[in-house]
């Protein structure tokens, strides 16, 4: 207990550190993955054949490979191929190769959750909008969207919960998030070296984060519930 | 003048030819019922009309301006098509009213963008906008209160009956001012107690001199509130006439033999 009290200061230092990595890398990919899967969405249900197929091939791709092996690969590729990072060095670096396959990965998934959503709006709401003479656009942005919204809050939210820990994987180039932060303990850190108590605390942030969104996520869906 | 002509509309989906050689004549002010089994074409030509479905063949005219020609294969604008739509307004069988918006909202929504498309709405200053947005929430309201439903105005769909969600898709439907209101068949999805007010303001309209087309499996109504009635078997029209006459005297055999299921 003593030696605890002595260390604890500093693990919970270094691991707010480490978790406001964390929470970076889950705002940015929310922030750019919910547009981006948008367009992805919009695109494979293009009219134009070749640019909806090629990219259901890609969120084929996209979903069927680890999130793991990918980071491994965006970060790692082109050093092999043009012999220099393009990632800049550092934990800058890491950061940025990490974001883009986090916002690539996750858009993919979001892109099919919204393609669901919308092929749910029953097709007389937008011939309702067609012969009120509305143009496309009013009746996606004033009809569709939000109703789309509404069914898709459910399965997002999943996704979500399921960001939180998936930054976790960014631990594999070595980025400096909270795993990292817990595990430097393990190896020595800060002058202390051998305790896995640390990581295994790591858990608690996870979950007091994804026990805030979960609570967030139920207002919103709350907040939807005013029609049917 | 006819308000609307309709002139040897044809339809094929694939290789089943749902309309063939759909011609009639509308006069302003008057109710005209389409009559006929299910699968006959009467809701594709409802369809036909405001461009939901593109006809293959033949010609629309709306007040002599022709609006549809099969043989000009000039891409229309967005803008155009639009401003053609609205010469017709529709009411589904199945309401669907837009559901995060109230029955207020529901009404007001189409009169409100065209508003703010305008010229002056994008030039005038703040009071004049606000009091041009209260011109159409009040007629929305005259609407909502002409189908009974005043109260109802900030009820949304689903706190709503299925006969007051009809009677706002009705509202909705006559926001826009459309030259002929057309029906698809308004009552089928009702049970036979909500049936009963749909029918009520339809009728009122008629008594108004609304020019309409209904399609409808209510041959009492049909024969009671039109004017005239046609009868469509397998995308032809078999008899058309006025509506007492076609319905109490067909003369084509196979009229006779459809209005005599409802006579059981």
């Amino acid at each position: 207990m003593q030696k605890f009290l002595e260390q604890w200061p500093t693990v919970f230092n270094a691991l707010n550190i480490g978790f406001l990595q964390t929470l970076k890398l889950f705002a940015v990919t929310l922030i750019g993955a919910l547009p981006l899967g948008l367009l992805i969405c919009f695109g494979t249900m293009s009219k134009i054949k070749p640019v909806s197929m090629i990219l259901k091939l890609v969120v084929w791709v996209v979903r069927g490979t680890p999130l793991m092996i990918q980071l491994l690969i965006i970060y790692y590729f082109p050093g092999l191929i043009f012999g220099t990072s393009i990632w800049g060095s550092g934990e800058a670096g890491r950061f940025t190769a990490s974001a883009v396959a986090f916002v690539f990965n996750y858009a993919c998934y979001f892109s099919e959750i919204y393609r669901g959503g919308i092929a749910a709006v029953p097709i007389g709401q937008r011939e309702a909008g067609l012969v009120l003479g509305m143009t496309k656009k009013q009746i996606f942005g004033r009809i569709t969207l939000l109703q789309m919204i509404k069914r898709i809050v459910p399965p997002i939210s999943n996704e979500v919960i399921t960001l939180v820990k998936d930054t976790s994987l960014a631990r594999i180039i070595a980025l400096q998030e909270i795993i990292w932060a817990g595990q430097s303990f393990l190896k020595g850190s800060h002058g202390i070296a051998g305790e896995i108590w640390p990581l295994f605390f790591t858990a608690i942030y996870y979950l007091l984060f994804t026990g805030v969104l979960t609570i967030l996520l139920g207002k919103l869906e709350k907040k939807l519930e005013f029609f049917r | 003048m006819a308000v609307l002509e309709v002139k040897n509309i044809e339809k094929h989906f694939g290789d089943t030819k749902v309309l063939n050689d759909i011609s009639f004549s509308l006069e302003r002010g008057s109710a005209l019922a389409i009559i006929g089994s299910s699968g006959s074409g009467k809701t594709t030509l409802l369809r036909c009309l405001n461009f939901l479905e593109k006809p293959d063949g033949g010609e629309i005219f709306v007040n002599g301006e022709k609006i549809f020609d099969a043989g000009d294969t000039s891409k229309l604008s967005e803008k155009e098509l639009r401003a053609r739509r609205l010469h017709f307004g529709l009411v589904f069988q199945n309401f669907n009213l837009f559901p995060q918006y109230t029955a207020l909202q529901n009404v007001t929504l189409a009169e409100e963008l065209f508003k703010k498309e305008e010229e002056g709405y994008a030039a005038g200053n703040k009071e004049y906008r606000k009091a041009e947005l209260k011109k159409v929430q009040q007629h929305g309201m005259e609407l909502l209160e002409k189908m009974g439903l005043a109260e109802r105005a900030n009820h949304y769909p689903h706190q709503l009956s299925g006969g007051q969600q009809q009677r706002v898709a009705i509202a909705r439907a006559l926001a826009l001012n459309p030259d002929i209101l057309l029906f698809d068949e308004p009552t089928s999805a009702l049970d036979p107690e909500l049936t009963g007010e749909v029918l009520k303001v339809i009728r009122s309209l008629a008594d108004q001199h609304t020019t309409m087309i209904i399609v409808t499996h209510e041959m009492a109504f049909a024969r009671d509130v039109a004017d005239s009635v046609i009868f469509m078997d397998g995308g032809y029209i078999i008899e058309q006439g006025p509506a007492k006459e076609v319905i109490e005297n067909p003369k084509m055999e196979r009229t006779k033999q459809f209005l005599s299921h409802y006579n059981e």
